[in-house]
C-alpha cells in the first residue's frame, strides 16, 4: 500500500470552516470575563506639544473606568531597538512609545488611552477628552522635505546600508552607447487588513497573557516584556486566528503594551481594537517616495551602469526606508553600480514593511525603465532580460542557490501569448480600445532567519500526531501546509496530524515575515517530525517483540503510519502496536533548524516574470486590465491551492498598486487625506482580471531542507511595472508614477 | 459613540411630529450614511426617528405613463422594477452602478436624496467644514480636492454632490413630495438641491421635520432611450469622477429632444440644461455634442488637482449622447 505524499497536494484549509462559519475567534473575539474596552485618542496636530488635556467631561460621561494620559501613565522600562522582527527579537516598529511626555511627532500619535466598561462608552468618553496644543510647523512630503535629505549610515533595522556601490558608476554611464535618466514617484500606501490590530490583555497576578493579531507572537512576547520591563517568562501570547497583515502586524507597536498597562491599571482584562481610521496611523505605512534611475546600456541592450536613488520621508526617531533598491541591483548583470537612500525627518510614525516591502517600488521603476531601452532599442523586451541574465548574484558573485528566471520568462510569455504582441505601441485595438502587452521581472529575497527555529511533534497510540511550533497562522495557510509537512515526515495521512500554533507556550518560532514563513517553519516541522520517526523506528528495531527487531533502521520506511522494511513490505508493524505493547500512550520529539553556514556562500532569491494585458479607453482615460500571467520559481510548493492562493493575492495588490492604492499628506494639517476604505480604494471584485498563476518547479538543497523559496511577496514584485509597461505599450505614453489614474492618461 | 434616544415611528404624521417638536432629533432610513457619520462625530443628533415601519414602500404607475417612488423603496428594488428599467433605463442603470449590492439593499431612494457629501473635510470633525460648522472654512479649497466639483461652486464650499440616481431624476424633472409639519409639499428636483452658496450648510429647502416620502418621476417618451455613462477610478463600489445621464429624441439625423445631467462634478445633480439648449434641433454630430459639452462646462472653476474633470466631463458628455444616437465618435 502506498499513500502519496501530503506536500504538493492542493489540500484545502484546515481552518477554512471555521473562517467561514464564524467559528474563527479572533483577537478581539476574545471574550474573558468582565472585559473591559480601551479607546486611542489620538493627536490631532502633527507637530509641537499638548498643553492641555481636560478629561472632566470625558470622566463624567458613563462608564468609564480610567483615562490614562503622559501625566499618569507609568513610564516604560526599556525602549528596545527597532530591530526586523524576523531577527527575533524584540521588534518595536518605532523606538518612539507615546504617552512619555507631552511632545506630539505627528499625528495621530496616541495622546491619551480612555478605558470604560463597554466599547461605546469608551468611543463617547474619548470624543468628549478635551486635548489643546501648541502646534508648531510640520513636514510630512517630500515636496517639503526634498532640501534636507541626508544619506543615512543604514536603513531597515540596521540591515541594509545607506549607500551601494560597485565598480565606477560615472565612468560607467560616460562609456555608455544609451542612457537613460528617470524619475519616479509614489504615493504613500496602507496595509488595511480587514481585520484591524487588536490585543486583549489578561493579567493574572504578575503574569500577562495578550491575545494579539501578530504575525510574531515571540515578536510581541519579547518586545511587550521589555517595554514593561517583564521578563518574557511572564509574558504569554496567544495568535489562533489573524484577519490578514501584509506587514503592518509584523512589528509591534504601541497598541498591545498600551493594553496591557490599561488593564493592570484597571485590574480588568482589557480589550483595545484599533479603528480603521486609526490603522492609517498607527501601525506604520509604505512611504511616499521618488526614485531615479540612471541606466547606460551598449547597443546590444546589455547594462554597463546603474545609478538608482531613493528620496523618501522617515520618522524623527529611525531611519527607516524600504529597501527598494536590494532586487533590483541583483537581478542584472552590471558592472558598474550605485545605490543611494536619502531621508529626511518628517511628522509620520516610521514607516514599515509592507508587502513586497522595497521590492515592489524598487522593480517598478527598473522595469520601466528596461521597458523604455528596450523600445528605444528595437530589442523585445524578454529578450532584453535575457541578455543582462545574471548567472550569479552580481553584489557578491556568489551563484544562485537555484534560479528559475529564464524557464519563468519562457512559460510566461507562453501562457501569456506573448508572440503575438507587435513591438509598436498603439498597434493592438479592440473596438475603441486600445490594448497593451507589458512583462515584467520579478525577484525576492530568501531570507533565513538569525537563530534556530523549534518544533514538536507528539505520536499517540491511537497513530494521530500533534505537531505544534508558535507561529501564528495569519491567512497564508500555514496550519494547513505544516500539517502536511508533519505528515509526511512522520509517514502519516495527513488527515491523522494536527497542527498547533499561535502560542509562546509552543516552541519558538521567529516572525513569519519577509516571505519567510514556510520555509523556516517547514525546516523546523520536518526535524522534529522526522526525528520522531527516527526515534520510533529506532525504538522498534531495538524491541525483541517487533518484527523489525534488529532490522537496519535505514531499511525501514514507514507508510500510513506502518513501519516496514522497504525491500520487504510485509515485515512491519503500526506505530500503534509498538506504543500500546510498550504500555506508552504518546511519544514526543523536538527539532530545530537554522540555515547552513554554506548558505552563505550562495544568491538565494525567488525568481519570476510578470505578463499583463491592458486595455484602455483613450477618450476617457480608463483602464481595464484583462489578463495578468504570472510564472514563479518559488522552489518546492507545499499546497499550489495555497501557495496559487498567495501569489494571485500578490498580483492583485500590484494591480492595486499600479491603478488605486494612494494616500496623500495635506501639508497644510499634516495629515492623509484617506482614512478609510471609502477613500483609500483598493480593487474590487469588479477590478480583478482573468489571473494566471504558472509555477515552474526549481529544486534547490541550499536555502532549508525541503528547498522552500516562498510565495508570498513575489507575486506583487514586478506586477505594477508589467502593467504600467502595457499601459506605455496600448497609448504610447510613460507614466512615472503611482498609481496611474485617469488623469494621467486623458 | 454619543448616548442616541431611540424611537420607531409606525405612522408618518407620528414621524413628523417627533422629530419637529425636537430640534436635536433626525430621521433614520437606511442609515448606510448616517450611521457613518454618527460614529465619526459628523452629525450630533440626540434622537433617531426610525422610519423603516412605515408605508411608503411601493413604487407605482402613473397615468402620463410615469412612476411614483416610495421613499422608502430600496435602491435594489427600484433598479431591479421592469418599468423603470422599460421607461427609464437611465435611472436603473444609475442605481446599480452607485454603492455596492449589500448598501442597495439597505439605502433607500429618500434617503439618497438627503445624502451627505462624501468630502474628507466634512467627514473628519476635526477639519474646517462650512457645511458641518458654517464659518470655520473650508478644508478642501485649498486642500486634496481631485475628486471635488467644478461647476455650482463657492468659495465657501466645492464639495461635489455624491448621488448618482439624482443625476437621471433631475434629468427627468422628478419632483420630491415631502410631509411636515405644514403638511404635504412637492418640491421640483432641480430645486431640491441647494447650491452652496454663501450658506453650505443648507443643502435642501426643508424645515426641520420635513420628511421626504415619495418621488414622482414625470412621464417622458424618450427616457425610453437614455443611459447613464459613470467614469470612476475602480470599476465598482465607488463615486463618480463624472457621470451623465442623457435622453435623446431624435428623427432623421436631428434632436428634436434632450435631457442631459451631469454628476460628480459639481455640487448639487447637475442639469446641463445650456447643452440642450444647444443640442435642441442639432444634428446629432460629434461636432455638435462637443460644441454643447464645450458650453456647458465653460463656467468649471477647477483647481490644479480637479483640472481634469472639466475634460473628462466633456468627453463623458460627448461619449453618452454618442453611444445614445449611434454616432461614430473617433478617438
Amino acid at each position: 500500500m502506498t499513500t502519496a505524499p501530503a506536500v504538493g497536494r492542493p489540500v484545502d484549509r484546515v481552518d477554512g470552516r471555521h473562517k467561514v462559519t464564524g467559528g474563527a475567534h479572533y483577537s478581539a473575539d476574545v471574550r474573558p470575563t468582565d472585559r473591559a474596552h480601551a479607546v486611542l485618542v489620538g493627536a490631532r496636530v502633527p507637530s509641537g506639544r499638548v498643553t492641555g488635556i481636560d478629561t472632566d467631561e470625558a470622566r463624567q460621561a458613563g462608564g468609564v473606568l480610567a483615562i490614562l494620559t503622559h501625566e499618569n501613565l507609568p513610564g516604560i522600562a526599556t525602549q528596545p531597538p527597532l530591530l526586523p522582527s524576523l531577527a527575533g527579537m524584540p521588534a518595536p516598529g518605532q523606538t518612539f512609545f507615546p504617552l512619555q511626555d507631552e511632545v506630539v511627532h505627528y499625528s495621530g500619535q496616541p495622546v491619551a488611552v480612555v478605558v470604560a466598561d463597554t466599547l461605546e462608552r469608551a468611543q463617547h468618553a474619548a470624543a468628549l477628552v478635551r486635548v489643546t496644543y501648541q502646534e508648531t510647523p510640520s513636514v510630512t512630503t517630500v515636496a517639503q522635505g526634498r532640501d534636507d535629505a541626508y544619506v543615512p549610515d543604514a536603513i531597515f533595522g540596521g540591515f541594509v546600508p545607506g549607500r551601494s556601490v560597485r565598480g565606477d558608476v560615472e565612468a560607467g554611464l560616460a562609456a555608455a552607447d544609451v542612457r537613460i535618466d528617470a524619475t519616479y514617484t509614489y504615493a504613500a500606501n496602507h496595509h488595511n487588513p480587514i481585520e484591524p490590530a487588536a490585543t486583549t490583555a489578561v493579567w493574572d497576578g504578575d503574569q500577562l497573557t495578550l491575545y494579539d493579531a501578530t504575525q510574531g507572537v515571540a515578536a510581541t512576547q519579547l518586545t511587550v516584556a521589555a517595554l514593561l520591563g517583564l521578563s518574557p517568562s511572564k509574558v504569554r501570547v496567544l495568535s489562533h486566528f489573524v484577519g490578514g497583515s501584509f506587514g503592518c502586524k509584523a512589528m509591534i507597536w504601541a497598541h498591545p503594551a498600551l493594553a496591557a498597562l490599561a488593564a493592570r491599571h484597571v485590574g480588568r482584562p482589557v480589550k483595545l481594537s484599533l479603528t480603521r481610521e486609526q490603522m492609517f496611523t498607527s501601525v506604520g505605512h509604505r512611504e511616499e517616495q521618488e526614485q531615479r534611475i540612471e541606466l547606460g546600456a551598449d547597443k546590444e541592450g546589455r547594462l554597463v551602469a546603474l545609478r538608482h536613488h531613493k528620496l523618501s520621508p522617515t520618522s524623527p526617531f529611525d531611519d527607516w526606508a524600504e529597501p527598494s533598491l536590494g532586487v533590483a541591483s541583483q537581478l542584472y548583470a552590471c558592472a558598474h553600480y550605485e545605490g543611494v537612500y536619502r531621508l529626511f525627518r518628517a511628522n509620520t510614525m516610521t514607516p514599515t514593511f509592507m508587502r513586497a516591502p522595497g521590492e515592489a517600488s524598487g522593480m517598478f521603476a527598473l522595469e520601466c525603465t528596461m521597458d523604455d531601452l528596450a523600445h528605444q532599442l528595437g530589442i523585445d523586451p524578454v529578450e532584453l532580460r535575457l541578455r543582462n541574465y545574471s548567472e550569479t548574484d552580481p553584489t557578491t558573485k556568489n551563484p544562485w542557490s537555484s534560479t528559475g528566471l529564464k524557464e519563468c520568462y519562457a512559460r510566461g510569455a507562453e501562457r501569456f501569448g506573448w508572440h503575438r504582441r507587435r513591438p509598436a505601441p498603439r498597434s493592438h485595438r479592440d473596438g475603441d480600445w486600445l490594448i497593451g502587452y507589458g512583462m515584467a521581472a520579478a525577484g525576492y529575497p530568501v531570507y533565513g532567519p538569525n537563530n534556530p527555529q523549534r518544533a514538536r511533534a507528539r505520536l499517540y497510540a491511537d497513530g494521530t500526531a500533534v505537531v505544534q511550533a508558535a507561529t501564528p497562522d495569519f491567512g497564508t495557510g500555514v496550519a494547513t501546509v505544516m500539517t502536511q509537512v508533519a505528515a509526511d515526515a512522520l509517514g502519516l495521512p495527513w488527515e491523522r496530524c494536527r497542527f498547533e500554533g499561535g502560542d509562546t507556550a509552543l516552541p519558538g518560532i521567529a516572525a513569519a515575515v519577509g516571505s519567510a514563513g514556510a520555509g523556516m517553519i517547514s525546516a523546523a516541522v520536518h526535524t522534529a517530525a522526522a526525528r520522531l520517526r527516527d526515534q520510533l523506528v529506532a525504538q522498534a528495531v531495538a524491541d525483541s517483540q517487533s518484527p523489525l527487531h534488529g532490522a537496519d533502521p535505514a531499511a525501514v520506511t514507514v507508510r500510513d503510519g506502518r513501519m516496514m522494511l522497504r525491500d520487504a513490505p510485509a515485515t512491519g508493524e503500526t506505530y500503534g502496536d509498538l506504543l500500546h505493547r510498550n504500555f506508552l500512550p504518546d511519544v514526543e520529539a523536538s527539532g530545530a533548524w537554522s540555515p547552513s553556514p554554506e548558505s552563505h556562500h550562495y544568491g538565494m532569491m525567488t525568481f519570476g516574470a510578470q505578463f499583463a494585458e491592458v486595455a484602455v479607453d483613450p477618450d476617457l482615460g480608463v483602464v481595464r486590465v484583462r489578463r495578468m500571467v504570472g510564472a514563479f520559481a518559488p522552489g518546492r510548493v507545499l499546497n499550489p491551492k495555497t501557495a496559487r492562493s498567495q501569489l494571485m493575492g500578490g498580483m492583485l495588490w500590484g494591480l492595486g498598486q499600479a491603478l488605486l492604492e494612494a494616500n496623500y499628506m495635506d501639508p497644510r494639517r499634516g495629515r492623509w487625506v484617506a482614512s478609510g476604505l471609502g477613500d483609500y480604494l483598493v480593487p474590487v471584485n469588479a477590478d480583478a482580471p482573468d489571473i494566471e498563476v504558472e509555477l515552474v518547479d526549481v529544486t534547490d538543497d541550499i536555502v532549508n531542507p525541503l528547498g522552500v523559496k516562498g510565495v508570498g511577496e513575489i507575486g506583487q514584485v514586478g506586477a505594477a511595472a508589467a502593467l504600467a509597461n502595457a499601459l506605455h505599450h496600448a497609448t504610447g505614453r510613460r507614466v512615472r508614477k503611482l498609481p496611474v489614474t485617469i488623469e494621467d492618461l486623458l | 459613540m454619543r448616548p442616541i434616544s431611540y424611537s420607531r415611528a409606525t405612522a408618518v404624521a407620528d414621524a413628523v411630529a417627533a422629530v419637529a417638536a425636537d430640534p436635536t432629533s433626525d430621521f433614520l432610513a437606511g442609515g448606510t450614511t448616517e450611521v457613518d457619520l454618527l460614529r465619526q462625530n459628523v452629525l450630533l443628533p440626540r434622537r433617531l426617528v426610525d422610519i423603516n415601519d412605515l408605508p411608503l414602500t411601493g413604487i407605482e404607475d402613473r397615468p402620463d405613463g410615469g412612476l411614483y417612488i416610495g421613499a422608502l423603496a430600496r435602491m435594489s428594488e427600484v433598479a431591479e422594477a421592469p418599468a423603470v428599467r422599460e421607461r427609464f433605463p437611465m435611472v436603473a442603470e444609475a442605481l446599480v452602478l452607485g454603492a455596492s449590492a449589500q448598501l442597495r439593499h439597505m439605502a433607500s431612494m429618500g434617503g439618497n436624496m438627503m445624502q451627505r457629501v462624501r468630502c474628507g473635510y466634512f467627514r473628519d470633525a476635526s477639519s474646517p467644514c462650512n457645511k458641518r460648522d458654517p464659518g470655520s472654512g473650508c478644508g478642501a479649497l485649498d486642500g486634496f480636492n481631485r475628486g471635488h466639483a467644478v461647476l455650482g461652486v463657492s468659495e465657501h464650499c466645492i464639495a461635489t454632490h455624491p448621488s448618482d440616481v439624482a443625476v437621471p431624476l433631475v434629468a427627468l424633472d422628478a419632483r420630491i413630495h415631502t410631509e411636515g409639519p405644514h403638511g404635504r409639499q412637492v418640491h421640483a428636483l432641480d430645486d431640491f438641491f441647494l447650491l452652496p452658496g454663501a450658506t453650505p450648510h443648507l443643502e435642501h429647502p426643508l424645515e426641520h421635520g420635513e420628511l421626504v416620502v415619495g418621488i414622482e418621476v414625470p412621464g417622458l417618451a424618450m427616457a425610453r432611450s437614455s443611459c447613464y455613462l459613470k467614469v470612476r477610478d475602480r470599476e465598482s463600489y465607488e463615486f463618480a469622477l463624472t457621470s451623465v445621464a442623457a435622453a435623446v429624441d431624435l428623427a432623421d439625423g436631428v434632436i428634436r429632444d434632450v435631457r442631459l445631467a451631469l454628476g460628480g462634478v459639481a455640487t448639487k445633480p447637475w442639469r446641463a440644461r445650456r447643452a440642450e439648449e444647444l443640442l435642441r434641433g442639432a444634428p446629432a454630430d460629434i461636432g455638435a455634442f462637443r460644441r454643447a459639452a464645450r458650453e456647458e462646462l465653460a463656467a468649471a472653476r477647477t483647481t490644479p488637482l480637479n483640472a481634469f474633470k472639466a475634460e473628462l466631463a466633456r468627453r463623458t458628455v460627448v461619449r453618452a449622447l454618442a453611444t445614445l444616437t449611434g454616432t461614430e465618435h473617433a478617438s
